[in-house]
């Protein structure tokens, strides 16, 4: 997986996806513009698998789950954050969307490396600088829902 | 030990005698807010998974106002799919053009929230209830399906921070500027995760609508939800929303355990304008040398729309005109407030400046419609937020500020000091 690296904090929904598409909720159509007034080239750049990287509080204000489709639409299997807004870290819970929070992670890794993400022994390898970054696991309740494919799937259980 | 309003109700909800900052619990909900752009897929999600029933019809409010009157085919069709679904729910409470308004508004104003309750939008701004002592925080639409379908969400219990704000606040200064005050100290993420719970002899002295634009934007500091406890004033602003009876004035214990504790001494405060592209990126109106002007000022949303701020706007915009190169647009927040301000007069006044005025809606606040600025032009508005392209091109720039502060833009065509208007 390859990293597309944004090192800036406070990164918002209105960015990864801005209201003027807020007219449909499909995720292929909202994946046509997902970053697009924060990098218009994004959805040129990336790539199925690959994983953004970025600063404190990733996906700040609205609470717009549309951001988080958007990028699992545009192909991206996990955002790392120094830290992320706290609606959005939820609607990534809430649709087993992988959001990972790794100090230290922004400022250290180079646009386009090569990443290798283990869930289980919370590690983020950087395979072009043979670099590794440590991260606590996910709460278990958001493991579980992971597993499990998200909440409407636990509560229709 | 003591516990915090927050804790307080979300031990309630929870069926716990206590909670604690950190744990998980499972609440009951007493309100549950949809609006036209973020049901639709929560509608999609129930489908999907077999559920054809909501948890309880009369604890469900439908208040579409983002793109209403719909700007276009899309937002139309959403809005008649959420129509549709409500009667098939049995949905009564469904807020139609006509009795329309910006959701934060228009909930508090037709009477639905109470201290004590636990309310839960699909809308970031739900925080804005939290100034009448309710626990009411913003969701995305997966837990809005949740939250219909079981009327109840997990929660993690935030830990508060309390700020005292005292002092006397000055003539042309407002609630706005308090807010973005505290935004500028603590952050966009300064209270990320946490509660924020305003309290102090200013906080006593605010009007409930001027506590609601405090509360309203505890999320641009990253809070989970902002409270204020209810007073005699929110039972005489409950009274003439209809509500009387048992009311459950829930507070903070005397030694509940706050995370932080802010001093906000409002004496010396001046009003503030938010700098893009932040909403914590606040300057002194006296510190700002450069001569900013605008093309577009914006008056309206569920932070500044509300009679009293429509007041302060016209009586700065009053016999004064809108100067040639500069566009000035209020929204009133809700039906409501609009048929009040025209029957005080206040929409000749912006008429007659050369405003315009139009119908409730979110609208231009989030880049949406009505109101959209291009590239290289600079709004100053009193709305929420002023991220990179928030109110239309990513090249645009938005200045947030009280209505004072707006209004006198309007009216000069570049940002300036409301007191000397």
């Amino acid at each position: 997986m390859k990293a597309h690296v944004y090192n800036r904090d406070h990164i918002n929904t209105d960015e990864i996806i801005p209201a003027r598409y807020l007219n449909m909720d499909k995720e292929a159509d909202l994946a046509k513009h997902a970053m697009e007034d924060i990098d218009t080239e994004f959805v040129e750049k990336v790539e199925a698998g690959d994983v953004i990287v970025a600063g404190e509080n990733f996906g700040c204000g609205s609470s717009r789950e549309h951001a988080v489709w958007a990028l699992r639409g545009a192909g991206v299997k996990a955002v790392i954050a120094e830290s992320f807004a706290r609606i959005f870290y939820r609607n990534c819970i809430n649709n087993g969307f992988l959001a990972i929070e790794c100090q230290g992670i922004s400022g250290s890794i180079s646009n386009g490396a090569k990443l290798e993400i283990d869930l289980i022994s919370g590690e983020i390898k950087d395979l072009d600088a043979d670099k590794s970054y440590k991260f606590p696991p996910l709460p278990e309740f958001a493991q579980e829902m992971l597993e499990a494919g998200g909440l409407m799937k636990m509560i229709s259980k | 030990m003591g516990q915090t309003i927050t804790e307080k109700i979300l031990a309630k909800h929870a069926g716990r005698k206590s909670v604690k900052p950190g744990e998980l619990v499972n609440a009951t909900l007493d309100l549950v807010m949809c609006h036209d752009v973020t049901t639709t897929p929560a509608i999609d999600m129930m489908k999907e998974h077999g559920i054809t029933k909501v948890f309880d019809p009369e604890k469900i409010v439908i208040m579409p106002d983002h793109f209403v009157p719909n700007k276009d085919i899309k937002s139309a069709e959403m809005v008649r799919k959420i129509r549709l679904w409500a009667d098939e729910m049995g949905i009564e409470t469904f807020y139609e053009l006509g009795n329309h308004g910006v959701c934060h508004a228009l909930l508090p104003e037709q009477g639905h929230v109470k201290p004590g309750m636990t309310i839960v939008g699909a809308d970031s701004h739900t925080c804005t209830h939290g100034a009448l002592g309710a626990f009411s925080t913003g969701i995305g639409s997966t837990d809005l399906a949740a939250s219909l379908s079981t009327g109840e969400l997990w929660f993690k219990v935030p830990p508060t921070i309390l700020f005292n704000v005292f002092g006397s606040l000055q003539e042309g200064v407002y609630a706005k500027d308090i807010i973005l005050e505290i935004i500028r100290r603590i952050g966009v993420d300064g209270a990320r995760y946490k509660a924020m719970e305003f309290r102090g002899p200013v906080i006593d002295e605010l009007s409930i609508e001027a506590r609601m634009t405090i509360t309203n934007m505890a999320i641009e500091a990253g809070g989970k939800s902002g409270i204020i406890a209810a007073d005699d004033k929110t039972i005489e602003y409950l009274k003439t929303r209809g509500i009387e009876g048992e009311i459950d004035l829930v507070k903070s214990d005397e030694d509940a355990v706050y995370e932080q504790v802010i001093d906000i001494d409002v004496s010396d405060l001046e009003p503030i304008i938010a700098f893009p592209h932040l909403p914590d990126n606040g300057k002194k109106i006296s510190e700002i040398t450069e001569k900013i002007k605008i093309d577009q000022a914006y008056i309206g949303s569920c932070t500044n729309g509300r009679i009293e701020d429509l007041r302060v706007a016209a009586e700065i915009m009053k016999g004064k005109t809108v100067p040639k190169g500069t566009r000035c647009i209020v929204i009133p927040a809700t039906t409501e407030i609009w048929k009040q301000a025209n029957k005080e007069g206040l929409l000749d006044i912006f008429m007659e400046a050369g405003a315009t005025v139009s119908s409730p809606t979110c609208g231009a606040c989030l880049g949406g419609h009505m109101g959209i600025i291009a590239a290289g032009e600079k709004c100053i508005s009193t709305t929420n937020r002023n991220f990179v392209g928030r109110m239309g091109s990513p090249e645009s720039e938005v200045y947030l500020a009280s209505p004072a502060s707006v209004a006198a833009a309007a009216v000069s065509g570049y940002i300036c000091d409301p007191r000397k208007s």
